[in-house]
């Protein structure tokens, strides 16, 4: 551990030496809670590489305190800018307050802070929960017509993304009268959930023969229920179409395998924006966007292929 | 013959089987269709079956924390021992180790070292076990993320994976599994003097120990036994699903352990227990979660009616409730006699 330390803190020294004009920018992740996430800091990191900035990264294990903790370090030690992908919305003031005085420019990614007053950073950079429920409806209304006897697995209770896409999805879906939800219920996000909720869906609608689709708020549970149906003896994809957000890796295969019919993507990759907003700012830009909305490709049977192809070969 | 001539030991039985039937019966309102079993390519299908095996987890972890509560214990790691298992077994399989024995060993061994540092940390540090045990329910998952390095490990292993979705005689396994440890537990608790022993140390450690017992190893052995059922329970979770997930395997799943036990109405202070009515305590638990799920009520609502199920449950057990209800009856009673 002392070694590794060492290491590290010779490491940092050397960086410094040689990239000495080089930005400083400190980042505050959420944690490592689940794949997409890990995928999501693994990118600002090579991101950040590629573009010769010295990252200063802190995992703050899914708490509010450590993510201000690590903001009052980052500010202490005098970094060009600072990113943060927030834990929750409230609570952000004080520390942003902080940030303005110190001269520090604040990048939101992923979820939102609750401030009113809008100089308190840059810009937000976050997909449209809401606008990825649009698409998964508007694909599956496409795919039947508009006629389907929808399951829908929400995400957790009262959790932004499970209420956007929820919203997003309802609206549509609104709009076409032989559409129509028959169960909702929470899978918390797991595969595990996915898989035993769907379970009892199934035996619950008679066995699945009459269920259209299966609407899944993130591909965790899409993956876990995929089983579930397998497992009841029908054929997801076919007998029971599956449609889901977030396209993670593992996603692919079950498409390839046409186990699965849509997943709308949720980049992880936005660190590159962050940082060419953090560029720009720096070079004098101060017109942003408050939101900057990360746009999310959709993929299906039709168009998978590429994608696959460049995920397995990362 | 009034409720007061039964045997306490009926009587104690008596409650959580009531509740058990009870549920089971407002499933059969709301889905009629809930106690079809059917066989579908020789294997049992249908509701209760599902019950049974979604309740295997926890009722492997009830087992386990039914010694650990009944010699005055608890143990709140047994969330993070199950993903630590399961972390251990996927490891070890896409590393490339084929044999099963290897895979289930491996998971085994890391349940029983984790349960062997509880045991060691209250028996012999004298450390209060709800601080003892929580050290590994914040450290567990951490080191359970450390073996995935953060990541969900998916696996395909025939064997392994027989686990979780494998059938026995057209049962699934987990149920067989419970089965077995069940019997393994009863038989050395109930025809060795070692449930009296479990027994003795919870009712009161110091007279125990004066009368010859080692009640330090007796504790040593019941978190062993504990962290044993926990990986065994981790396992099959990560079996089930063919993957294994640090972040969510196993997680609160101690509260409902601990809630089995409670509702198969084993004292917290130690001393009695019974291990099948632990089972039926983990059975009620699922049986409240599948309703849930059947009865179509908004999400929302799910944690709400589950906790006022269990209020009820525990009240129906409750002697103390018993007394006033029947205090309540006599006031009324000749009232309406007149």
């Amino acid at each position: 551990m002392n070694k590794k330390l060492i290491g590290l803190a010779f490491a940092s020294l050397l960086g410094a030496s040689q990239v000495a004009s080089a930005l400083t920018v400190g980042f505050s992740q959420v944690g490592s809670e689940s794949g997409w996430r890990t995928t999501f800091s693994e990118s600002v990191k090579a991101e950040a590489e590629k573009r010769g900035i010295d990252l200063k990264f802190s995992d703050a294990q899914q708490k509010q305190e450590n993510q201000i903790k690590a903001v009052r370090s980052f500010i202490a030690q005098g970094v060009d800018a600072i990113v943060i992908a927030p834990v929750v919305e409230t609570g952000w003031r004080p520390v942003l307050m902080e940030a303005r005085r110190a001269r520090i420019p604040v990048v939101i990614v992923d979820r939102n802070v609750a401030v009113e007053d809008g100089r308190l950073y840059v810009t937000r950079i976050a997909p449209d929960f809401t606008d990825e429920g649009r698409k998964a409806a508007n694909w599956l209304m496409g795919a039947t017509d508009g006629d389907c006897d929808i399951v829908e697995l929400q995400g957790t209770v009262g959790s932004s993304a499970a209420i956007g896409r929820m919203e997003g999805f309802n609206e549509v879906i609104g709009e076409h009268p032989e559409a129509k939800i028959i169960r909702s219920q929470t899978a918390e996000f797991t595969r595990a959930k996915g898989k035993e909720v769907m379970e009892s869906i199934l035996k619950a609608e008679g066995g699945g023969k009459q269920v259209c689709a299966l609407w899944s708020h993130n591909d965790e549970m899409a993956l876990g229920a995929i089983q579930a149906i397998k497992e009841a003896g029908l054929k997801p994809g076919e007998d029971i179409l599956v449609v889901s957000v977030d396209a993670v890796d593992d996603m692919f295969p079950a498409l390839a395998a046409g186990e699965v019919n849509a997943t709308i993507e949720m980049s992880p990759h936005m660190g590159g924006p962050a940082f060419d907003v953090i560029e720009s700012y720096l070079d004098g830009k101060r017109d942003f966007e408050k939101w900057m909305v990360m746009d999310g490709r959709i993929f299906t049977q039709e168009n998978y292929q590429a994608e696959y192809e460049v995920r397995k070969s990362n | 013959m009034g409720y007061k001539d039964l045997s306490p030991l009926v009587r104690r039985s008596i409650w959580p089987l009531l509740g058990l039937a009870v549920l089971l019966l407002a499933n059969v309102l709301i889905a009629p269709e809930f106690f079809s079993v059917e066989i579908k390519d020789g294997r049992l299908y249908g509701s209760l079956i599902d019950v049974m095996n979604r309740a295997a987890p926890v009722a492997l972890l009830a087992i386990g924390m039914t010694l650990v509560i009944a010699t005055g214990g608890i143990d709140l790691s047994v969330g993070s021992v199950m993903a630590i298992a399961g972390a251990v077994s996927a490891g070890l399989i896409v590393s490339g180790v084929d044999n099963i024995a290897l895979v289930v060993g491996g998971g085994l061994l890391a349940g029983v070292a984790a349960g062997f540092v509880n045991g060691f940390l209250v028996g012999y540090f004298g450390i209060q076990p709800i601080v003892a045990t929580l050290i590994l329910m914040v450290a567990g998952r951490g080191i359970a993320q450390l073996i995935n390095s953060g990541q969900i490990v998916t696996f395909h292993h025939d064997a392994f994976e027989f686990l979780g979705v494998g059938y026995f005689f057209g049962l699934p396994f987990p149920i067989v599994l419970v089965v077995i440890a069940f019997v393994l537990v009863q038989l050395l608790m109930r025809r060795t003097a070692l449930g009296m022993f479990v027994e003795g140390v919870g009712a009161n450690a110091s007279a125990s120990h004066h009368i010859g017992i080692n009640d330090k190893l007796i504790k040593l052995m019941v978190y062993c036994v504990s962290g044993l059922c926990a990986a065994l329970a981790g396992m099959i979770a990560a079996a089930d699903i063919g993957g294994s997930d640090a972040n969510n395997a196993g997680l609160w799943l101690e509260l409902d352990a601990i809630l089995a036990v409670v509702i198969g109405g084993a004292s917290l202070m130690g001393g009695r227990f019974s291990v099948f009515l632990s089972i039926i305590g983990a059975l009620i638990i699922q049986t409240l979660t599948i309703t849930i799920i059947l009865s179509g009520v908004p999400p929302k609502f799910n944690l709400l009616i589950k906790a006022a199920a269990i209020v009820i449950i525990l009240l129906l057990q409750s002697p103390e409730f018993h007394r006033q209800v029947a205090r309540l009856k006599k006031k009324r009673g000749p009232k309406h006699a007149s």
